[in-house]
């Protein structure tokens, strides 16, 4: 049904896309995997026409199209379905059923209610959704708004609709629900893209597996004949051990110690404790309260209860001021959001934690600025033209650099990094991981969050699992395997 | 070192650029324009605004608004003037008026901070608190009979070395705010703010302190502008600095700097604020009537900005 042959796409002379094919059947659930960075989201956005391809062709039943934007694709009968949903929460269910394409008399604009409201009770009804649709979007659960997004995207003929992550933010029953109802559509001849990290419900529901990996195809296979170590090798495409430089680092004393930290209605009874020179991760699903630990740790978010120690003496921490004044560093998942300042140069981003040091009597000394900026540029290899370049124009992994260059120059004891590989390429991953090393040999305490499980386990000494804001279990390097960890992430119980 | 933001040299020299084309015109359509004499003319009535607008540079750089300083000019001036011609020696009076306008700014700047209330919600709310209040204390007539202090007269009549001391004040501003700007960490801090608030707090930088100090700077400088306007007219008038705010907000946008914050200078404020001076001067030279004036003030405001965006284009 489409077909997508030969696709390369490359972003400012960065192949993302080499020759990558892809296609759906009929009626066909078709998972498509890979790591971060591997092209997923970049080949659907040229799937759906946000972007344009530099080679290769899409045909549509045969046909050789070229969607120029979104809306094209959509009356190809493409429809997406974001992780981030697309529902306005102050209209009601009938008002985002048909945004934008409200039904009127005519050209008056005069809105046709009554026979809106009938249609899309009856579109919900179909799937398995009966419910007063004058009700506002933001009254219902996440997996019923989701529901209403497919509604939407079924009344505008979607022949395929493409899922990102839509079980992320669902519970285990919205997840059965959503299960039943993509099977029925399925009978029905509608196909479906499915990307998910989640393996057990790739096996569970889809047909095939394409995988990708660093923007190339590797394979598409039917889910009846392979097997989960097949994917996760065929995703990983090489050793562990090639990807993690050798780690020496002794570890010490404890460094960290955290007792019953809880933030009502994120996380609750968390308790751990990092040592000097270890690497300790943190794994768990979206929305398991991972980056809100570590935000609180860092005073950013206000803790309940719960008691941090440092070195032994009991510390308090309410703002990311007082975190940093005992030494703790936060590199924090959204580098544009939070880590940066776009606007600034490299050399402005790197002294901001460092003012107090970098001035006296609040008058900036140029000199200590300048040999600390010089330092970091080479200790951390920043490709930069120097200081004075604008951080915006740097490349991910160098602006993630940056970020951590921030950081080394409060002379961390405890330094926590939030997805730091993120959309960062595989040479500046590896070059990233090597800091985090030697930082571990020097002493540094270091918890890392990580949504990519190859990481924690190639990187990590320990790692804590959380679900559901709770800590589930800590467990050893030698016990960890990706099946273990993601037992415990989706709430699976204590394995003897 | 501190890059001020994107701006391109190019973007730097446009205000300059704009200003040099005005006075070209104005000084052939009015030869007399040039005269040392009306020189310094322009910059004694440019310096009121000017540092109005200088404060104001350090709140957009931090991503606010002040609509308040006009009435905090109006305040301070009451309050000063009263206190004079009540007997108050007028020096006191003076450091008195200065001290109110901090206040009265920290007090903009408590409320958008901790009170997390929009700037521009925030400070139209106390822009008519305090002109409210200045009616009030002055049962809305002028104050005069202020006394012949000779501090208080140089301030707004006298020269330094043939110059006017209203000029020599705002040079004097000028050179002390563009070295804060410039080489302290505050002023990184202020660019920090406003460029990425959540950056900046996760980066150890306490953006509720940045606030507070860049209004009470501003209400600090509205004040000083208030007593030279004060001792020039030698009375203080309930309704002076009415709209104030708008002259000095489009100094700040006119010198480049922009409203989203973290992007502009304050040399850029400075040559704003001599393009609004000149155009008042230069209008009046060449006869335009005053109401034709305002029309012409706004043309050129929009023109400055529409052409300042097809550079970042």
């Amino acid at each position: 049904m489409i077909e997508m042959n030969n696709i390369s796409k490359a972003f400012s002379g960065n192949q993302v896309l080499k020759n990558v094919q892809f296609e759906i059947t009929k009626g066909e659930i078709h998972a498509l995997m890979g790591e971060n960075g591997a092209g997923k989201s970049t080949l659907m956005k040229i799937l759906t026409g946000i972007y344009s391809r530099d080679t290769g062709e899409i045909r549509v039943n045969g046909n050789p199209v070229v969607f120029k934007n979104p809306k094209e694709a959509e009356q190809a009968g493409i429809a997406v379905i974001h992780q981030e949903l697309n529902i306005l929460p102050d209209l009601t269910v009938c008002e985002n059923l048909f945004l934008g394409r409200e039904k009127t008399y005519g050209k008056t604009g005069f809105l046709k209610t009554s026979q809106m409201k009938k249609e899309a009770k009856a579109a919900l009804k179909e799937l398995g959704l009966d419910m007063d649709v004058d009700t506002p979007a933001s009254q219902l659960s996440v997996g019923k708004q989701q529901i209403i997004e497919i509604a939407k995207a079924l009344s505008t003929n979607a022949e395929v609709i493409i899922m990102d992550e839509p079980t992320a933010a669902l519970t285990d029953r919205e997840i059965t629900t959503l299960f039943e109802m993509i099977g029925k559509l399925k009978t029905k001849g509608v196909s479906f893209v499915y990307i998910s990290h989640r393996m057990e419900e790739i096996f569970a529901i889809c047909d095939r597996i394409t995988i990708l990996r660093d923007g190339s195809y590797i394979s598409t296979e039917r889910i009846s004949e392979t097997s989960f170590e097949r994917v996760v090798q065929l995703m990983v495409g090489r050793e562990l051990g090639e990807r993690f430089p050798e780690r020496n680092a002794v570890i010490g004393k404890e460094k960290l110690v955290v007792s019953g930290l809880s933030r009502k209605g994120h996380f609750e009874d968390i308790s751990f404790t990092v040592h000097a020179g270890e690497v300790v991760g943190f794994a768990g699903l979206m929305g398991a309260g991972r980056t809100e630990v570590v935000q609180t740790l860092f005073g950013y978010c206000h803790h309940n209860a719960g008691t941090i120690k440092l070195d032994g003496k009991n510390i308090t921490i309410r703002n990311p001021r007082e975190a940093i004044r005992h030494g703790i560093g936060f590199v924090s998942e959204d580098r544009k959001s939070e880590g940066l300042i776009t606007d600034f140069t490299v050399a402005e981003n790197m002294s901001l934690p460092n003012l107090g040091r970098l001035s006296s009597s609040g008058i900036m000394r140029k000199e200590k600025e300048d040999s600390l900026v010089a330092d970091m540029i080479e200790r951390l290899h920043i490709r930069t033209s120097g200081g004075s370049q604008q951080v915006k124009s740097l490349s991910g992994g160098n602006q993630q650099k940056v970020v951590i260059a921030k950081w080394l120059g409060i002379d961390p004891q405890v330094l926590i990094l939030d997805e730091p590989t993120r959309g960062v390429d595989v040479g500046a991953k590896k070059e990233i991981y090597s800091i985090m090393n030697s930082l571990a040999e020097r002493g540094v305490a270091i918890i890392l969050v990580s949504s990519e499980l190859p990481e924690i386990i190639g990187l990590a000494d320990r790692v804590l699992v959380l679900h559901e804001g709770k800590l589930k279990a800590n467990i050893e390097k030698q016990d960890m395997t990706q099946e273990r960890i993601m037992h415990y992430a989706t709430g699976g119980d204590q394995i003897a | 070192m501190l890059k001020t933001g994107s701006q391109s040299i190019l973007q730097k020299l446009g205000p300059i650029i704009g200003l040099l084309v005005i006075i070209v015109i104005i000084s052939i359509m009015s030869p007399s324009f040039l005269s040392l004499n009306n020189i310094l003319n322009v910059l004694r009535q440019v310096s009121i605004n000017a540092l109005i607008a200088f404060g104001m540079t350090f709140i957009i750089l931090t991503g606010g608004i002040d609509l308040s300083v006009g009435s905090i000019l109006a305040l301070t001036g009451a309050v000063t003037a009263g206190l004079m011609a009540s007997g108050v020696d007028p020096i006191l009076a003076m450091l008195i008026g200065l001290v109110l306008g901090a206040i009265l700014g920290a007090i903009n700047g408590l409320i958008i901070a901790k009170g997390k209330v929009a700037p521009f919600i925030a400070t139209l709310a106390t822009m008519t608190i305090y002109r409210g209040l200045t009616l009030v204390y002055t049962e809305g007539r002028p104050i005069s009979g202020l006394g012949d202090s000779m501090a208080f007269q140089m301030l707004g009549k006298g020269y330094l070395l043939g110059i006017p001391v209203p000029v020599v004040t705002m040079a004097i501003s000028f050179i002390v705010l563009y070295f804060i700007l410039k080489k302290t960490t505050f002023g990184r801090r202020v660019y920090a703010v406003g460029g990425n608030e959540e950056a900046s707090i996760l980066s150890g930088i306490n953006a509720n302190r940045v606030k507070v100090y860049v209004y009470a700077l501003t209400g600090l400088l509205a004040a000083l502008a208030s007593l030279i306007l004060t001792s020039r007219l030698n009375s203080a008038q309930p309704t002076a600095g009415n709209m104030f705010e708008l002259d000095a907000i489009a100094a700040v946008v006119l010198g480049g700097t922009s409203l989203t914050g973290g992007r502009g200078w304050i040399v850029g404020t400075l040559i704003g604020a001599l393009i609004i001076g000149v155009l008042n001067n230069g209008l009046n030279l060449i006869g335009v009537s005053s109401f034709f004036q305002q029309v012409v003030k706004g043309a050129v405001i929009l023109l400055a900005v529409l052409l300042d965006r097809k550079k970042t284009a």
